[in-house]
């Protein structure tokens, strides 16, 4: 545990020690270099600010309205078919959408049930393994203004589920 | 997407807070909201404007050159558009050092750049090509050495083996990468 801590939390002072110092070896203005970027950053930050309005207003309301909370009731017979256990089922849904919510159910997930049961690493698992795929796309997407996405929301969501079923699986092969 | 998505998600929650009478909840969370995606671009502007930087600084050195080299062979098969392109590659390279060493912070500003860049030489300007796509589904895969952020929540719950869980999200992640670049070979 302890080394796991101390490699994650060198990366990130190591990479930009050794960035800095190598822009200094071979005789670059860094900061000048530095300042160039950062502005380039400002540009990005406020071509994607209308997006996070709008798209947080959106999973909000969802999240609050308690839509997710009936539609998971529809489909527990379905995930019992599948043994896919129904108390992971408000993370599966809230993981793609939205960050901090998936963090905060997942939290509960493992406070209730135990963080160490199954259930517990079933969530830990999935956390680790997927992504908040529609924010990724939504800011990737609008930072360069793209309207046609093709089909990368359907290809995302179904890695999202592989990998939710996958971690379901491993969990009970393992335990 | 968004154009269908985003509708889709105000009509089903508004109507079926109205219904259920869950109005003052659904009234607070979309103050909330407005707050909170506020709050997330305050915090955005100062890392991607230090990781912007950074990667500016490093854009101008060899140790990228070396970096882009070792990842070229995947970086080619993942991305035959860009073969020739040097300098999209150095950029797509520094976001998948960032991804893999849990950076997530530094991940997105990179990505975002690299999008940047791969949108100057598309044709068609409000279409994804082939690149970004690719692009995109990999970082909506999590691939990450260790999954730092849940490990902290493990620990800080009193995880009796808060990193016990890495080995199964290694293959929980190598699952959903391997299904996600078949979805796009079998699309494109």
């Amino acid at each position: 545990m302890q080394a796991v801590n101390f490699i994650s939390s060198l990366a990130m002072p190591l990479i930009i020690l050794l960035i800095v110092t190598y822009g200094l070896i071979e005789k670059n203005k860094v900061f000048d270099d530095f300042l160039e970027g950062a502005k380039e950053g400002i540009e990005i930050v406020f071509s994607i600010l209308p997006t996070l309005v709008g798209l947080f207003v959106a999973i909000g309301a969802l999240r609050n309205s308690g839509i997710l909370d009936m539609m998971i009731r529809i489909i527990t017979p379905i995930l019992n078919v599948i043994q896919f256990p129904s108390e992971i089922m408000p993370l599966a849904m809230l993981r793609p959408i939205s960050g901090s919510g998936s963090i905060a159910v997942a939290t509960d997930i493992m406070k209730t049930y135990g963080v160490d049961s199954s259930i517990g690493i079933i969530a830990s698992v999935i956390m680790g393994s997927t992504e908040t795929t529609l924010y990724t796309i939504a800011v990737y997407t609008s930072s360069v203004k793209i309207k046609k996405t093709r089909f990368v929301l359907v290809a995302s969501l179904v890695a999202d589920v592989v990998g939710m079923l996958v971690s379901v699986g491993i969990c009970k092969i393992l335990s | 997407m968004l154009n269908n998505i985003w509708p889709v998600f105000i009509i089903i929650s508004f109507s079926y807070a109205i219904f259920s009478g869950n109005l003052e909840h659904l009234n607070s969370a979309i103050f909330q909201s407005t707050s909170d995606a506020i709050m997330l671009s305050i915090d955005l502007l100062g890392t991607i404007c230090l990781w912007n930087g950074i990667m500016q600084i490093a854009s101008k050195t060899s140790l990228i050159d070396k970096l882009t080299n070792l990842l070229s062979p995947i970086i080619k098969i993942l991305f035959p558009e860009i073969k020739k392109n040097k300098h999209i590659q150095k950029e797509i390279s520094m976001n998948m050092i960032a991804n893999i060493l849990g950076l997530g912070n530094a991940a997105t500003p990179l990505g975002l750049k690299a999008m940047k860049s791969m949108q100057k030489n598309n044709p068609q300007k409000d279409t994804l090509t082939n690149s970004m796509l690719v692009f995109i589904v990999l970082n909506t895969a999590s691939i990450q050495l260790i999954p730092t952020t849940v490990i902290a929540i493990r620990n800080s719950l009193g995880s009796s083996n808060p990193t016990s869980i890495i080995f199964p999200v290694w293959i929980a992640t190598i699952c959903a990468a391997i299904a996600r670049n078949s979805n796009c070979y079998v699309n494109y």
